[in-house]
């Protein structure tokens, strides 16, 4: 048969990462994406990527890494597949190197390494503080030699609407929307691979990109696809709080010697400089004096919640805490953080140099996604995950710069298992259901234009962000997430009466935005009501009323599969693979 | 007291054939709010100054972190990232209007794809053997990575381009940021095994040498690239290579 035809959606680093490999072995790639691949949100990524490489002398193992990462994570992880991951990271970082990653480097020429949280060793590489730009510049750069040798096509400024699913059930390739003329097309394809992110965007603001709305698994997952560990949500401790995103303020400030301080005085009126040692508490090197402000980020975002709103200590009585560098000398600071220092000059007007930041906790990362196997295939056959969009490398909590590092494995697995799996399908019957999935796709098109009320679907997002951001994130109470849930719902019925002011077919991005809420709606659901059901804490889930993990009724995966009736979702439980590491209780305040 | 506002005028094309319309909008000032934002905010009321309803503007944006480099547009005149224009530090009204050098889509939303175009040309990329482990990179000193890395933190927004005098169709000038992309591959030591391709890439019309030393590009870059830098040392490589190729001719 004729080489097969794969499909991946997103061009963030998982994304690039899975073409790169189906390139190299051969194959012929359609590449979507919503924007240019070069501006997807892999660019945010900031402090670093982890691999154990051991090059300070720690005696730092693959072993380690991975103790670390399950530990971390709350033992939620599947654990087989995060060990492959700890293992592939030293290659995947000598790859990057190869590719002319312009990572920091020690006097001898050598990758230097610094520290991030949740681990006491030296382990994540680092270009600057914009690794995740440097990175994925690197995989773009390889996607388009490919893409010049003509194995690679790219479909950039297109939306991926749905998969098409032949009369069994088996991916036969997807829908997509051109953004420019509003067309829906459909492409067939052996295999399609979803790299598509996390879902910011339904918290409203987060340090997420704007095309992290979660639209893509939101509609796999109506269609019958698995989402798993929903209710794990990273809410970062350090994000710039600002008008229309929380931008993000590395780890890595911390990971070079910031401090996270409040002054001990509610209110004091000094200048910030002006405040003596003695008069600064030190929150989270007191109460975590082993890990310091390297704790994990779910730790030190309950940490700077429980001083701002049990202590009343936050900032002039804002939500706000000091992160810290003015003691760090200028020099070493340009060299190993600029990136997100001009960030922050940039955005609030002074320079971190000299005074601290004033930081808060935001919404900033997706744990939970998509169901797939050790394959990272989804339970519909064909439609496979990697990077954000699916669930299985960080548990119940990510740590820090892991994600790069799983993007990038998670794409380097699922691109060669999609080609082989593609290479082994039987050929479609007829058009494999394009025609029919192109019809029902322009219906709700169709319907979305022509729909009248007066409902604007940038407001009902507002609410949207504001009811998950209140209820679903670092604190959740179980009557809390029963009213999010019901709010969800009768934003649902208000979305049945959006009138759009712009009907036009071209360039029309509150159409396509309109389009996105519904996805977005949908998967609120499944985050709010895996909350609600798991009552216990876990990583980054924490319910005040059940403050201890249950690993007898917990230690499991929670399965939202799609019904479509108004009571939501329905759910599962699977038992995790803990097959490597015995689970035990997770602790920071002292080594573990 | 009124509440105090924001006022902005909007350049509007509803596509590439349409004429050009400027719809004023007066918005509820609000503390660190930046271009986009006040876009967002007209999105969910989108009426203008004189209360006529409209349509949400088109733009182009997505990380806000002026790191993706998609929303470059001209605000007061001025190439450069909507995300960080801060209104507050803006002169008012606040004129918006898309690149004018580039394909306009709609609104304030640009085609901007010649640059990739150009990085293709330029084969901007190091070509590794493959994506298997074959061990570490090559060595790099820090001072190496420290002239390597500004370079590679080039977004793509095309500024440089908007604001340059010989960027044009009569040129057909590649522009700034592809000129210092050449330089950035041919410093490593893998990538420039290409050195010589990038350079006759760069040597014919619409090359390095349609610079006019404006230093435009320099002055608007949003991360600050020394991009004359780049240029003359790209522009001697150029006539090396050059000479060479006559040489062996």
């Amino acid at each position: 048969m004729a080489s097969p035809r794969i499909i991946v959606v997103g061009g963030g680093l998982a994304g690039l990462a899975a073409v790169i490999k189906i390139a190299e072995a051969g194959g012929s790639v359609d590449l979507f994406s919503i924007v240019p691949v070069k501006r997807s949100h892999s660019v945010c990524a900031q402090g670093g990527i982890n691999a154990a490489k051991n090059l300070k002398g720690e005696g730092d193992t693959t072993a380690q890494h991975f103790d670390d990462t399950v530990y971390g994570g709350d033992f939620l992880a599947n654990q087989t597949p995060v060990k492959a991951m700890c293992e592939a990271a030293p290659a995947i970082i000598d790859l990057l190197d190869r590719m002319g990653v312009p990572f920091n480097r020690t006097p001898e020429g050598l990758l230097d390494f610094r520290r991030f949280g949740g681990t006491l060793y030296h382990r994540t590489a680092f270009a600057g503080a914009t690794t995740g730009q440097q990175l994925l510049y690197a995989l773009d750069e390889q996607v388009r030699r490919y893409e010049s040798e003509g194995k690679v096509r790219k479909y950039e400024g297109w939306e991926f609407l749905s998969a098409i699913l032949d009369a069994k059930g088996v991916a036969r390739g997807i829908t997509a929307m051109d953004l420019r003329t509003m067309e829906v097309r459909a492409f067939p394809a052996e295999a399609i691979i979803l790299a598509t992110g996390g879902i910011g965007a339904i918290f409203g603001k987060s340090t997420n990109s704007v095309v992290c709305t979660g639209s893509a698994q939101s509609a796999v997952f109506q269609q019958g696809v698995y989402y798993a560990n929903g209710e794990f949500i990273q809410v970062h401790p350090t994000s710039i709080p600002g008008e229309d995103k929380l931008r993000l303020m590395s780890e890595s400030a911390r990971g070079e010697g910031g401090r996270v301080w409040v002054p001990k005085t509610p209110g004091d009126k000094r200048p910030v400089k002006q405040i003596p040692e003695s008069e600064r508490w030190y929150f989270l090197e007191e109460w975590y004096p082993k890990y310091g402000n390297l704790v994990p980020r779910d730790v030190a975002t309950r940490a700077i919640h429980k001083v701002v709103y049990e202590h009343g200590l936050g900032i002039d009585g804002q939500p706000m805490v000091y992160l810290d560098l003015t003691h760090i000398d200028r020099e070493t600071l340009n060299r190993k953080l600029e990136g997100i220092l001009e960030i922050y000059e940039k955005f609030v007007g002074e320079d971190p140099r000299d005074v601290p930041m004033k930081i808060f906790p935001g919404m900033h990362y997706t744990m939970g996604g998509m169901w797939v196997d050790n394959n990272q295939m989804t339970n519909i056959p064909g439609i496979f995950g990697a990077g954000e969009c699916e669930y299985q490398y960080h548990g119940a909590n990510r740590l820090g710069a892991n994600s790069l590092v799983s993007c990038i494995h998670g794409g380097f697995v699922a691109g060669p298992i999609a080609l082989k799996y593609a290479k082994n399908l039987p050929g479609a019957e007829g058009d494999g259901g394009a025609a029919a999935e192109v019809t029902r796709q322009n219906e709700i098109n169709k319907a979305l234009i022509n729909n009248q009320g007066n409902e604007n679907p940038f407001r009902l997002w507002r609410e949207l962000g504001q009811t998950m951001t209140e209820h679903a994130t670092v604190i959740r109470y179980n009557k809390g997430l029963k009213e999010a849930d019901a709010k969800i719902v009768e934003l649902m019925e208000r979305y049945d009466k959006v009138n759009l002011s712009d009907k036009s077919q071209w360039a029309n991005t509150s159409f396509a935005f309109a389009r996105q809420l519904k996805n977005m709606l949908e998967l609120s659901r499944v985050v709010v009501q895996g909350a609600l059901l798991r009552d216990e804490s876990r990583g980054a889930h924490y319910k005040p009323d059940f403050p201890d993990r249950n690993d007898e009724r917990f230690l499991k995966t929670t399965k939202a599969s799609f019904t479509g009736a108004v009571e939501g979702p329905r759910f599962e439980f699977e038992e995790v693979d803990t097959q490597w590491i015995k689970p035990r209780p997770r602790r920071y305040d002292a080594a573990k | 007291m009124a509440n105090k506002t924001v006022q902005f005028e909007i350049k509007r094309q509803a596509g590439p054939d349409a004429p050009a319309v400027w719809e004023k909008f007066e918005l509820e000032w609000r503390p660190g709010m930046n271009v986009i934002s006040s876009m967002m905010e007209i999105a969910t009321n989108p009426v203008t100054a004189d209360g006529r309803a409209t349509t949400p503007i088109t733009y182009d944006s997505n990380c806000l972190e002026e790191i993706c480099g998609s929303c470059a547009m001209l605000i007061n005149g001025k190439a450069r990232m909507a995300c960080s224009a801060l209104v507050d530090n803006l002169e008012q009204p606040i004129k918006v209007e898309p690149l004018s050098k580039f394909p306009l889509v709609r609104d304030l939303s640009v085609d901007r794809s010649v640059l990739f175009q150009n990085l293709k040309a330029v084969k901007a990329w190091v070509p590794v053997d493959g994506t298997y482990d074959l061990g570490s990179g090559p060595r790099m000193f820090p001072q190496e990575q420290e002239v390597r890395y500004p370079l590679s933190n080039c977004i793509s927004c095309t500024c440089c381009m908007e604001v340059c005098p010989q960027f044009n169709e009569s040129t057909g000038f590649v522009g700034a940021a592809t000129i210092a992309q050449v330089k950035l591959f041919n410093m490593h030591p893998t990538g420039k095994v290409l050195a010589e391709e990038r350079l006759r890439a760069l040597s014919g019309d619409g090359g390095v040498q349609e610079c006019g030393y404006a230093q435009n590009c320099v002055e608007v870059c949003p991360k600050s690239i020394p991009l004359t830098d780049a240029i003359s040392d790209v522009g001697r490589d150029v006539l090396v290579q050059k000479a060479k190729d006559m040489l062996r001719g």
